[in-house]
């Protein structure tokens, strides 16, 4: 196992997050922040209780969520294209690490800046809304394997794009309109049928569901089948990524 | 003794079609300077890319000091450093960072002493701190052999090292691989400055369309693909060859002053007394004569035409 070289990519990576804090740190906290400021404090007040949670509190996972997929995927999918880009990835070629290795360093700096983003957020948002978290050891647990799910789904768009468009539609196009129908500002209950049903194909669901259960013991969905969802995307994300450095696909000639 | 890489029977089709590398077998030797030259689209990067890498061949298999490229890729590639031919250099990172992630993924522990050392043989050492995009070109060709250095390699890709780079920084880089020959480093260079390989290689490979078509020692191949000529400049204009000179492999030039003779290097038996006496019975008198050599870029010139 080439440890140096997986510490290398990480420093690396989480070397450029530093360098680029108003960007990767500052500025995504503070667009989530006008969310609880808007939603939270201004209109929440006059909205009623959700499952008897006041509004500003309800929307509380589901912006951290909105913001650890955005943030993952963005993150591991520049990370890996931007060398790409420069022609520098023929240095990560030529050395002696392995496919997995590779993966290890850059999704685990994308990763733990996702984690520390959450955090932080989570505590920004404690100066603007009252809420409490009832499973905090879960709150972790979903913090993480979304992270990691995530972050491994951009890297697979980073290795995937060719242009920095294709970097951009998918989280525009898909992940961003999946996470706002994803239930973060309201309870997929409340919609009426056939919207409802057609939620339950929305992964994104699965994710806030189970991440506003661990904050306050309620759930749209079976916690355990939320749990079960990101599972299995995980896996179709690391079965993808197994067959990409296999056949080499958009990486070697 | 065993060669440092053995390649054999190296074949590469790109998903294009196009088949860069035919059939390629070539053994370098330990601690030499192997000078790999050919035209643009030859197959030389390719080939390189391949030993790297970089290029998964289609046929074939590539040792590197006894460790198969594919199945024993770690310790392959841990004895190699590249330096590629165009300046792929990251913009923000510091010089030192960019070194240290350099030795770092090729699995060694960092080590500032190694870094110094490197960055100061390279006269990068007081730009240690300088974001990479603010280097100039030359900077940045020296930071690529620096990261390429980085981990201690034995051996040393260097993809036309000289390209694009000022005559002066062209010395500093002929020293600076003479100095890394001394401590027995193998290097491998791709270059279409021929004088380059002229004035540093042991041996040379010339590859033309995919296909490998002469390996030889520097000196072998020039004295035995060499020719040399003899120049005589007239006193007289000549407005045509005498009917006696025309068994003479020799060209009058257009204003009839000069006669150019051409002989086999490698032939005992020249020639050039018989013409010196078949000019003088014809009272053919010249002003001056000079022999030449044909330099490795004739030679290279003609071996690609062939």
């Amino acid at each position: 196992m080439n440890i140096y070289g997986i510490r290398a990519i990480y420093i690396y990576e989480m070397s450029r997050t530093l360098r680029t804090i108003t960007q990767s740190i500052a500025s995504p906290i503070l667009s989530t922040t006008l969310y609880f400021v808007v939603f939270g404090a201004a209109i929440g007040s006059r909205m009623g209780e959700i499952d008897g949670i006041s509004y500003g509190a309800f929307i509380i996972p589901g912006l951290l969520m909105l913001s650890l997929l955005n943030e993952s995927i963005s993150n591991a999918s520049f990370g890996i294209y931007f060398p790409k880009f420069m022609g520098t990835i023929y240095e990560i070629h030529s050395a002696p690490i392995s496919p997995m290795e590779i993966v290890i360093g850059f999704v685990g700096a994308a990763v733990s800046k996702s984690v520390i983003l959450g955090l932080l957020i989570l505590a920004t948002a404690r100066l603007f809304v009252d809420y409490e978290i009832a499973h905090p050891v879960w709150m972790v647990g979903f913090l993480l394997l979304t992270a990691v799910t995530f972050s491994l789904f951009g890297f697979i768009i980073g290795l995937w794009a060719d242009d920095f468009q294709k970097l951009q539609v998918i989280p525009l196009m898909v992940i961003m309109p999946l996470t706002f129908l994803g239930g973060a500002f309201y309870s997929i209950d409340m919609l009426p049928e056939p919207w409802h049903t057609v939620s339950l194909f929305n992964p994104v669901v699965y994710l806030v569901s189970g991440f506003r259960w661990s904050f306050y013991g309620v759930a749209d969905v079976n916690v355990a089948t939320s749990l079960g969802m990101i599972c299995f995307f995980m896996l179709i994300c690391l079965a993808a990524i197994t067959w990409i450095f296999k056949t080499g696909y958009r990486l070697k000639s | 003794m065993e060669p440092v890489i053995s390649i054999k029977g190296i074949t590469k089709t790109y998903a294009s079609g196009l088949q860069a590398l035919k059939n390629i077998n070539l053994d370098i030797h330990r601690g030499e300077i192997f000078a790999l030259l050919g035209p643009n689209g030859a197959g030389k990067t390719t080939l390189i890319n391949i030993v790297c890498g970089i290029v998964t061949p289609s046929e074939g298999s590539v040792c590197v000091d006894g460790h198969d490229i594919l199945n024993d890729y770690r310790l392959a590639r841990a004895r190699i450093g590249l330096v590629p031919q165009e300046l792929l250099t990251a913009a923000f990172e510091s010089v030192e960072a960019t070194m240290n992630f350099s030795r770092g993924l090729f699995g060694k522990p960092s080590d500032p002493v190694v870094i110094e050392r490197i960055l100061r043989d390279l006269s990068l050492w007081d730009k240690r701190k300088a974001k990479v995009m603010t280097l100039s070109g030359g900077m940045k060709r020296r930071l690529l052999i620096a990261k390429a250095l980085s981990h201690e390699p034995q051996i040393i890709f260097l993809d036309e090292p000289t390209a694009g780079v000022d005559v002066e920084l062209r010395r500093d880089m002929w020293e600076m691989v003479r100095q890394l020959r001394e401590r027995g480093v193998t290097i491998i260079l791709t270059t279409h400055y021929i004088e380059e390989a002229e004035e540093m290689a042991d041996r040379i490979g010339v590859i033309n369309n995919g296909k490998i078509i002469v390996v030889e020692e520097k000196a072998t191949l020039m004295d035995k693909l060499g020719k040399k000529q003899l120049a005589l400049t007239l006193q007289a204009p000549l407005t045509q060859l005498p009917s006696e000179l025309l068994n003479y492999p020799l060209e009058l030039s257009a204003d009839g002053y000069a006669l150019t003779y051409t002989f086999d290097a490698q032939q005992e038996h020249s020639g050039i007394h018989e013409l010196l006496r078949s000019l003088d019975s014809l009272g053919i008198d010249f002003k001056d004569l000079h022999s030449s050599e044909s330099s490795l870029e004739e030679i290279f010139v003609s071996l690609v035409k062939e």
